[in-house]
């Protein structure tokens, strides 16, 4: 059993990435009844995206009222008996990572953090700055992805490096953290995000399905042995 | 006062709030009698000082995004490049993405310092007519990292607006982070008596990416920032070996185009993706001036034709080449 957290509040993708982008949340007793993707409610989500009405409504918020709802995200919602909790989170260090942490920490343990990375150094120097971030608020690093990996063209089978090459594996080694793995650029996972559609159900066969499978399966490795 | 003071409780509705010393939060609060005065929410006096310093500004230009990674950082100091290729014009790049500061490496000036002077802060020079300020100047390290939540983003950009001796400027581009949050509402309201020509909204053609496009939008109309226009960027991959297009990015709902027609926008331009981009600015270097004949800097070069050959007191108007 799975959730997903989703507090990009101003940028809120997740829903639509799962296919349910026009859903509402519910109260019951304990809270609020998250969104789930499928009828044995394995994945659980949720998202500000729920709780607007217009979906191109902008969410204009200082970062007081963002870690205010946040910290309900957090303490309000029912997810129940959960496996796994993911965060997805915006870019930076600011608001929303410490509102989320904060909250988290009060009733959880919190295994650590996943840093994605494209392979520039453009990228890359940004996340050290949030490595940095990790080592100082006790987040345990569990490992770089390196996203955006090369792009196999489908007409010759060449490999194009659009966002460089390398950077992801650099700065595992330079950080003295784990590298998870590197996931390719692919227009079939993006298509399929974009129209909200299991990728790993239709594609069980690409090879950036085995990319992000291996990914998951050593972190799963990493969450059982702590 | 700081929006939210650092003695304030957990959910102090903010200073400048209409319900500043009014919310039930707000019991007990050392600040409760000033806020409910209406003393805070007094216009910041810097809001006048930063309008005296920005009359030597001709443009302010805003990069705007509500979407992350799709090449505002890249866009802006193409833009800044491509602006001060015109030697007698004086440009200027502002960095406010103070927890992700690219533009110093991008620019080719990281590590570089700034000094401070009677007259304030010195900008970093690209070049002779092309100065660029970040907070990635500030940080010793860069392994450093800005931990800071709102209020104190809202002071550093205020600081940049102020306190930077920018002297006479033709342009001035300001890059952002992704959002519509403290840095956005920030800029907008720090130079809200300064006249900002408007923004340019980056966009990749994806409906995920034109999503939180259409957010950011939305802010701009719903605080007065004109819009000059949309770039679609990462439109399309040429393969350099067999010189087929791939569409990387797949444009599920029209892309950038059908956005700018549904919202009444102009669509600037759109930049493919070339391999030779994020490597130039890995290095620090305009791709433009390395690579000037190549598709995407011919497609740079047509967008930022726009943004100096327009009107742009208004939002709706129409460009020539």
């Amino acid at each position: 059993m799975v959730g997903i957290l989703d507090v990009d509040l101003c940028g809120p993708s997740i829903p639509r990435m799962l296919g349910v982008g026009r859903q509402e949340v519910h109260q019951c007793d304990s809270g609020w009844v998250p969104v789930y993707t499928d009828a044995q409610k394995s994945l659980a989500l949720m998202s500000i995206g729920f709780l607007l009405e217009d979906p191109d409504e902008a969410v204009v918020w200082r970062g007081p009222k963002k870690t205010a709802l946040i910290g309900q995200f957090v303490s309000d919602v029912a997810w129940g008996e959960l496996d796994v909790l993911l965060v997805d989170t915006p870019p930076g260090t600011s608001d929303e990572h410490l509102a989320v942490l904060e909250n988290l920490k009060k009733q959880h343990k919190v295994d650590g953090a996943i840093l994605v990375t494209t392979p520039q150094a453009v990228s890359t120097g940004d996340v050290r700055r949030e490595i940095t971030f990790c080592k100082k608020t006790g987040l345990s690093i569990l490992g770089i992805v390196e996203n955006m990996s090369g792009f196999v063209c489908p007409h010759c089978s060449e490999c194009s490096n659009i966002f460089s090459k390398g950077g992801g594996e650099e700065l595992a080694k330079l950080t003295g953290s784990i590298y998870l793995g590197a996931v390719p650029l692919d227009p079939l996972l993006c298509t399929s995000i974009e129209e909200g559609k299991d990728f790993i159900q239709t594609f069980p066969d690409s090879a950036t399905f085995s990319a992000i499978n291996i990914i998951a399966q050593t972190l799963l490795t990493c969450l059982q042995n702590s | 006062m700081a929006d939210v003071p650092s003695d304030a409780p957990q959910h102090c509705p903010g200073t400048s709030s209409e319900q500043a010393g009014k919310t039930s939060s707000c019991q007990g609060c050392p600040n409760q009698n000033l806020c409910a005065s209406g003393a805070t929410k007094a216009p910041d006096p810097a809001i006048e000082e930063i309008a005296v310093k920005m009359l030597s500004v001709k443009h302010k230009i805003l990069v705007l995004s509500g979407k992350g990674g799709v090449g505002k950082s890249t866009f802006s100091a193409h833009l800044a490049h491509a602006l001060a290729g015109d030697s007698n014009k004086e440009v200027a790049l502002l960095d406010v993405d103070i927890c992700g500061p690219s533009i110093p490496r991008i620019m080719g000036v990281e590590g570089e310092q700034v000094h401070q002077s009677g007259s304030g802060w010195s900008p970093v020079y690209v070049e002779d007519n092309l100065a660029v300020m970040s907070i990635g100047f500030l940080l010793s390290s860069p392994d450093d990292a800005v931990i800071w939540r709102g209020p104190k983003k809202n002071g550093m950009i205020k600081q940049f607006l102020r306190d930077v001796d920018w002297g006479d400027l033709d342009y001035l581009v300001v890059d952002t982070p992704p959002g519509t949050s403290d840095e956005h509402l920030s800029i907008v309201q720090y130079l809200s008596s300064a006249h900002i020509d408007g923004a340019v909204i980056i966009t990749t053609p994806q409906e995920v990416s034109l999503q939180d496009v259409r957010k950011e939008i939305r802010f701009c109309r719903k605080v007065k920032l004109p819009i000059i226009g949309v770039v679609e960027n990462m439109s399309g991959f040429v393969c350099p070996k067999c010189k087929n297009t791939s569409e990387i990015f797949p444009s599920t709902t029209g892309g950038a185009e059908r956005m700018c027609e549904e919202m009444n926008l102009t669509l600037l331009g759109r930049i493919p993706l070339d391999p030779r981009i994020g490597k130039s600015c890995d290095e620090g270097k305009s791709f433009l001036a390395e690579f000037p004949e190549s598709p995407a800097a011919l497609a740079y070069r047509s967008v930022v034709h726009v943004p100096t050959h327009t009107d742009t007191h208004t939002e709706t108007h129409a460009y020539t080449h």
